[in-house]
């Protein structure tokens, strides 16, 4: 049933064996060959301007008022690659290790292989379109470190890596836009698929502006639309992150890959009110040099400045020696949990930790730069101000970012900190080829579920996007449409175009319809508190059998009760939310149901019935060493198919990082 | 930080389309907290709005974080309200006192046609950068991203440059309703790496053809730009696109 379609032969010889014997088009036939491109991110931007240099012709789609826009962009620490530059040890199997281990042995071995080979053409690539990573004085790239790893391989532009890369792959797309081998769609939102014979065939998108459906048709249909974090209401997704097209591809017959994996991400500036929009997210590269800690005394009110360095709890470096502050985020996070829980939280809330940079101000970049500068026995003060200009030109931005939302200066007084929802690791099922179980359908970046296990690393999701977009899709898509050469454009007014849009506008009326009381905003934030509560941070049997229930509730409520405003033949942002809204609260019953059946603590996914005496992660390699693909059989069922996972490289351990 | 409780009057354009005439309305908001951002305010608004049966306010907005460049309000005559080196999702409401009265509009500018309310039509800035603003590098061409070395300060001004979010501030800002900010800071990204070189004579000229061809106005430089850009983009980077525009104009090959 699940057909992976891993090359044979040796791992590391994979990728080079497939890319030695896969199908090609020749440069007359990708003329007559569409390519839909749905999502403009670091995974869409790059698919599409590959595409267009390769001669497809391609439609690219977004539902933001530019590419440029697309989530990706606030990415801000970096991104991985086995180049070693430093010269610590680094190289494509470490990369790969790291990677399987740190998703808690839950990826599939030859993808993850492959990102790895792949990822130093990344950095060369994004080099040559100008993106302005950081460099050395010798004019050379630097590099920092991030969590799960012990080598430094991670590349970054100050706090807005993302954005550089984003902006790298957006203008290699615009260039193709001028060419004319890519149409862009901006302010488009795709509301379904469209198959013909088991074929993805095209989609039908809503141009949010004027409301109207639109058919496009596509030899092939890429979803590059990203994670589905905003289930929760509150993450550090954008707000119109959503997880609509893969959700309708779900519905079509598309597998849906590890719903329940979710990455809680250790630090995020905290809740302050139930105003609260969005979380922010505070970079990882931040726990290089900052300390985590606590106070030691339960309920301690005295300011963080005042309590003496013995009476703080520095908990992670306590608990994991060898990795520390640089435990990977799922890890660090439950530790956050842990100490709050437990009492010893900080802030009005007490919800959140102290994430403290005055010892590496001062010790690590305050001593160097006196050193530097011949200062002779330098004060405390010299040594906070000399540390504060280096903090400044690598974290500037994020300093900047939490006095403008907190009010607090963070150079003087620590972070609070708390875990907030920040990257789903599951989405629709592909194949090694990126490719889902509808032929003609792909998903990259992470709107698929395929590299990152059960806990994605730090500066991994640039990594995969751009991977899948720039190296990944243009070979595998070619083996698909070689066989596609003769196959004339399908005309829009095909009976499957006219049913699927027909299907679309009635679902849409059918919300219209509804004029009740309650907004789409409550039913989202009530949605939110119930995956937040019950399949968050932890989750155990009872709690997700009651979420499941509360959510079949919550939706029936919702199609008696939602109150959209306006009509549907005009800009009409309540409608997109809502539409959006329906379909996170059909998501949220897979996600309880997967995170139900998987009764085992992996990576992200952490069952309190499975757990070490110590409160560690307990994995349950003889029952889920398998990936879980639904497949959606009906309103509130689905099946479920086991890919089961071999590790011959990469041979599962109990993860460590003590 | 204290906190505290404020009551405002807000007048905020309206404008149901591109056709519309449009104009503005006023809206009392109550009990708004001084740790909200300006945005969670207008979420607040809409909500009583939609409960009232009325039509929300539609705004740009997605990451709110201060990266994406789509939140865009000119607030109290100012682009992103008054906070330096700000976008609207990053100003927080400790920046007003019960009582205030805010006037809220959107994006005044020819080549910025409002879509509603305070969305305004900015895909002309995807058409400048779609004339010049890229290196034309195939993926799979690159040499090893440390074959060339590129000295530091080059690296970190191109950077500073590399920072716009493509908002459109400069623009609203600007009496003259000029891109040259935006479209400086592009060439200045390019022109400053060796990466950039090869396209330097012809690139600054086909952006700026594309720019007067989309209806913004001529830089007279006095700065306004510059004082409100969310990312401190300088306007020294204009001064290299004239140079660069005159490299391009004034050379002839040989």
């Amino acid at each position: 049933m699940l057909e992976s379609k891993i090359p044979s032969g040796p791992l590391e010889q994979n990728w080079t064996y497939y890319k030695g014997h896969c199908k090609l088009v020749n440069p007359a036939n990708k003329r007559k060959l569409d390519v839909i491109v749905v999502g403009t991110g670091l995974a869409g931007a790059s698919a599409a301007a590959s595409l267009g240099e390769l001669g497809y012709k391609v439609k690219a789609f977004c539902f933001q008022d530019s590419p440029r826009r697309a989530h990706s962009i606030a990415a801000q620490g970096g991104i991985n690659a086995a180049k070693n530059y430093q010269n610590d040890g680094d190289s494509v199997f470490r990369l790969f290790y790291d990677t399987v281990k740190g998703g808690d042995y839950r990826a599939r071995e030859a993808n993850v292989h492959r990102l790895a080979e792949v990822s130093v053409n990344i950095i060369d690539q994004c080099v040559a379109q100008g993106v302005p990573f950081a460099r050395e004085y010798g004019g050379l790239l630097n590099n920092r470190s991030f969590g799960g790893t012990q080598v430094k391989r991670t590349f970054y532009a100050a706090g807005q890596t993302g954005q550089q890369l984003l902006i790298g792959a957006y203008q290699a797309m615009e260039r193709q836009v001028a060419l004319g081998n890519v149409q862009q769609f901006t302010r488009h939102e795709m509301l379904d698929v469209v198959i013909i014979d088991g074929k993805a065939r095209g989609i039908i998108a809503r141009n949010l502006i004027t409301g109207k459906l639109e058919r496009h048709f596509g030899h092939a249909v890429l979803l590059c639309t990203g994670g589905y974090g905003n289930v929760f209401y509150l993450s550090t997704n954008a707000m119109g992150s959503n997880v609509t097209a893969i959700w309708k591809a779900h519905k079509q017959g598309a597998y849906f890959g590890n719903p329940c994996f979710t990455q809680i991400h250790p630090t995020c500036i905290p809740v302050s009110g139930d105003h609260q929009s969005k979380l922010t997210l505070m970079s990882e590269s931040l726990r290089n040099d900052g300390r985590i800690w606590v106070p030691k005394k339960k309920d301690d009110n005295r300011k963080p400045n005042d309590i003496p360095e013995e009476e703080r709890d520095y908990y992670l470096e306590r608990r994991y020696p060898a990795f520390g502050n640089l435990v990977p985020r799922d890890v660090a996070s439950r530790a956050a949990k842990e100490r709050s829980d437990a009492g010893y939280g900080v802030g009005t809330t007490k919800q959140a930790v102290y994430l403290d940079f005055k010892y590496n101000l001062i010790n690590k970049y305050g001593r160097a730069e006196a050193t530097k500068r011949g200062i002779q026995n330098p004060d405390e003060a010299t040594l906070v101000s000399l540390g504060k200009e280096v903090v400044k030109e690598e974290y500037g931005n994020l300093f900047d970012m939490y006095e403008k939302i907190t009010g607090e200066n963070p150079y003087e007084v620590p972070m609070r900190i708390y875990p907030a929802v920040h990257y789903t690791m599951g989405g629709l099922w592909v194949d090694y080829e990126l490719m889902t179980n509808i032929k003609g359908l792909y998903a990259l970046g992470e709107a698929n579920f395929s590299d990152h296990g059960a806990n994605r690393l730090g500066a991994s999701a640039l990594m995969q996007g751009l991977a899948d977009g720039y190296f990944v899709i243009p070979y595998t898509i070619g083996n698909y449409l070689a066989d596609e050469i003769a196959t004339k454009p399908v005309p829009t007014t095909h009976e499957a175009f006219e049913k699927t849009e027909k299907e679309v506008a009635d679902r849409i009326n059918t919300l219209m319809n509804i004029r009740g009381k309650q907004t789409v905003e409550s039913f989202h934030k009530r949605l939110g508190k119930i995956m937040w509560e019950k399949c968050g941070m932890t989750r155990n049997a009872l709690g997700l059998q009651e979420a499941i229930t509360e959510i079949r509730a919550l939706k029936k409520e919702f199609w008696r009760d939602v109150c959209i405003p306006g009509a549907i033949h005009e800009m009409n942002p309540e409608l997109d939310k809502a539409g959006r809204v329906a379909d996170f609260i059909e998501l949220g019953e897979l996600m309880c149901k997967d995170a139900l059946d998987r009764n085992e603590s992996c990576g992200g996914h952490f069952r309190e019935e499975s757990q070490t005496e110590e409160g560690e992660a307990k994995r349950d390699d003889a029952n889920y060493s398998y990936v879980a693909a639904w497949e959606y059989a009906g309103e509130g069922h689905w099946n479920l198919y086991k890919e089961v996972l071999n590790f011959e490289v990469a041979k599962p351990t109990q993860r460590s990082y003590k | 930080m204290e906190h505290y409780t404020m009551n405002l009057t807000l007048k905020v354009w309206r404008q149901k389309n591109t056709d519309d005439r449009g104009g503005f309305e006023t809206y009392p908001v109550k009990n708004i907290s001084s740790e909200m951002s300006f945005l969670e305010m207008f979420d607040v608004l809409n909500e009583e709005l939609i409960r009232e049966g009325k039509d929300p306010i539609a705004f740009d907005h997605d990451c709110r974080e201060g990266i994406c460049g789509m939140c865009s309000m000119y607030i109290n005559g100012r682009p992103h309200g008054p906070w330096k080196a700000n976008t609207v999702c990053q100003l927080h409401m400790r920046a007003y006192k019960d009582g205030d009265t805010i006037v809220v509009e959107p994006w005044r500018a020819n080549a910025f046609p409002v879509i509603k309310d305070l969305m305004v039509d900015r895909t002309a800035f995807d058409r400048i950068i779609q004339a010049g603003g890229f290196i034309s590098v195939n993926t799979g061409n690159a040499l090893d991203a440390n074959a060339i070395p590129v000295r530091k300060d080059k690296a970190d001004a191109a950077f500073a440059a590399a920072a716009c979010i493509g908002c459109g501030a400069c623009v609203a800002a600007c009496k003259n309703s000029s891109a040259m900010l935006f479209l400086s800071a592009k060439v200045s990204h390019l022109a400053l790496l060796p990466q950039g070189a090869p396209e330097r004579k012809t690139r600054a000229m086909n952006m700026v053809a594309q720019m007067d061809k989309e209806g913004f106005g001529a830089c007279t430089n006095t700065g306004a730009c510059e004082a409100v850009c969310p990312k401190e983009i300088s306007i020294d980077t204009i001064a290299r696109l004239n140079r660069e525009y005159m490299l391009g104009a004034a050379t002839v090959e040989s």
